[in-house]
């Protein structure tokens, strides 16, 4: 089974050179740290960065350099700024490569909710139906099942939507999945965990054929 | 041309109970502070805030809801305030959720002479709920309305005389879009300098759209969320 870190490294093995990226809140967060190597990306950042730079050193904070987590950040070589029509601009323009996302749902259908729980949570979507909405490639990267140990990968999903038909993959513990009119196709399977408890976790029709790779990292 | 005015409560001054005001920043990144303190101190009521966040608990926006004089918030994401989830699921705020770039566009749209737009963003969700919709080239599109807003209250690192606005950083982000959407704009500054001594390569906000601007005082700055990474 992957933990948060792994699904992380997981997803990084799907940037390729040149790729511009937006990386959501959470685990997808973590992906910067398992770009491979000779691959240079460019990390998008909406509130107006291109070109996102590891945390700074402590003492080196900048209140007025963030990313949209709101953390401090720095800037990384060939950085530029903008403002945020700018920058919602470029998202809806299709020119960011690779979007990564978590989520509260994903529907075989590739549909996702993750900005709202009803009376419960009330947060906001902040950019995520901008970037749902004219993503070229989305994955999802989150725990396959709740807290209450329900599927997360659903027929249908329950939550309020963020976005129709948009994730093309999903990342969780247990596998890669690819979405394809046929549902959820089990592309690669963690370490030590059974097709069957795949099956038993995932609500959504999934399609178990063909090769399926057990996930290995080299390093 | 006299556009620098003494202060934010100067600057402020003819802002009523019930108004619409636009409020640069992100989080608690390029906020007017000053701005904000001088709205508080001057007890105005009923307003209707139009800001990408509403601040946190005890800064920013955050003080303006602690003092209940919010009526309504349009943003994009409000986590990160207690006060505020507490007075919105109390039914004591009004609050309108719209996608970033929505919002940012909604802002860009009203400083430019476009009354609505068309964008992807929310289609099939509860954004969409009584909007028009209409299809280009086969993928469906939601109609969006321009802001409008009577003030629009921005922060900037430097300014000029003219009113002309150099942003620093991610401080950019919502300021120059709501710098050209208010009917008055008004600019808070870290360095106000005389009508020259800024390079016009270098301008963001053009004087044009701000009519009020003053240099700010006591930043606080304060950082959201502090995060570092060793030096080894």
């Amino acid at each position: 089974m992957l933990d948060k870190y792994g699904i992380a490294k997981r997803i990084a093995q799907e940037l390729q050179d040149g790729y511009y990226v937006n990386l959501g809140i959470g685990i997808p967060t973590l992906v910067a740290n398992y770009i491979p190597e000779g691959v240079e990306v460019v990390l998008q950042s909406e509130n107006g960065l291109l070109g996102m730079g590891p945390f700074p050193f402590e003492g080196e904070e900048d209140p007025d350099l963030i990313n949209a987590g709101k953390q401090t950040i720095t800037t990384a070589k060939g950085a530029s700024f903008f403002d945020g029509a700018t920058s919602f601009g470029m998202i809806r323009a299709g020119k960011v490569d690779l979007t990564v996302l978590g989520a509260m749902e994903v529907s075989d259908t590739g549909d996702i909710a993750n900005w709202k729980i009803p009376g419960k949570m009330v947060k906001g979507m902040g950019g995520a139906m901008d970037l749902v909405a004219s993503a070229k490639n989305i994955i999802v990267a989150m725990q396959h099942t709740n807290k209450a140990g329900e599927s997360k990968l659903l027929p249908a999903c329950t939550l309020p939507i963020t976005g129709l038909h948009c994730v093309k993959k999903v990342v969780t513990e247990l596998g890669v999945f690819d979405i394809t009119e046929r549902g959820f196709e089990l592309r690669e399977i963690a370490e030590d965990v059974t097709i069957d408890e795949v099956k038993a976790k995932t609500l959504g029709r999934l399609v178990v054929e063909g090769d399926i790779k057990t996930i290995r990292f080299s390093s | 041309m006299n556009k620098v005015v003494a202060n934010a409560a100067e600057a402020i001054d003819d802002i009523h109970d019930g108004d619409v005001l636009m409020l640069g920043g992100f989080g608690l990144c390029g906020i007017p502070e000053n701005c904000i303190s001088a709205l508080v101190a001057k007890g105005v009521k009923d307003l209707t805030c139009i800001s990408n966040n509403a601040g946190v608990d005890d800064f920013g926006i955050g003080l303006l809801l602690n003092n209940r004089q919010v009526k309504k918030m349009i943003s994009s994401y409000v986590g990160e305030n207690e006060e505020f989830e507490r007075q919105l699921l109390s039914g004591e705020l009004e609050v309108e959720l719209i996608p970033q770039g929505t919002l940012a566009e909604r802002c860009r749209a009203a400083g430019s002479g476009i009354p609505a737009f068309y964008t992807p963003a929310g289609v099939g969700t509860e954004v969409a709920e009584g909007k028009e919709t209409r299809v280009f080239n086969g993928k469906t599109y939601l109609m969006e309305h321009a802001f409008d807003a009577k003030f629009a209250i921005v922060k900037a690192w430097k300014g000029d005389t003219h009113g002309n606005l150099i942003y620093k950083d991610t401080a950019r982000n919502f300021n120059p879009m709501m710098a050209s959407a208010g009917k008055i704009t008004i600019a808070e500054v870290e360095e106000l300098l005389p009508a020259g001594e800024l390079d016009p390569n270098q301008i963001h906000t053009p004087g044009i759209f701000v009519h009020r601007i003053f240099q700010g005082t006591n930043y606080e700055k304060r950082i959201e969320q502090r995060t570092v990474r060793d030096r080894k």
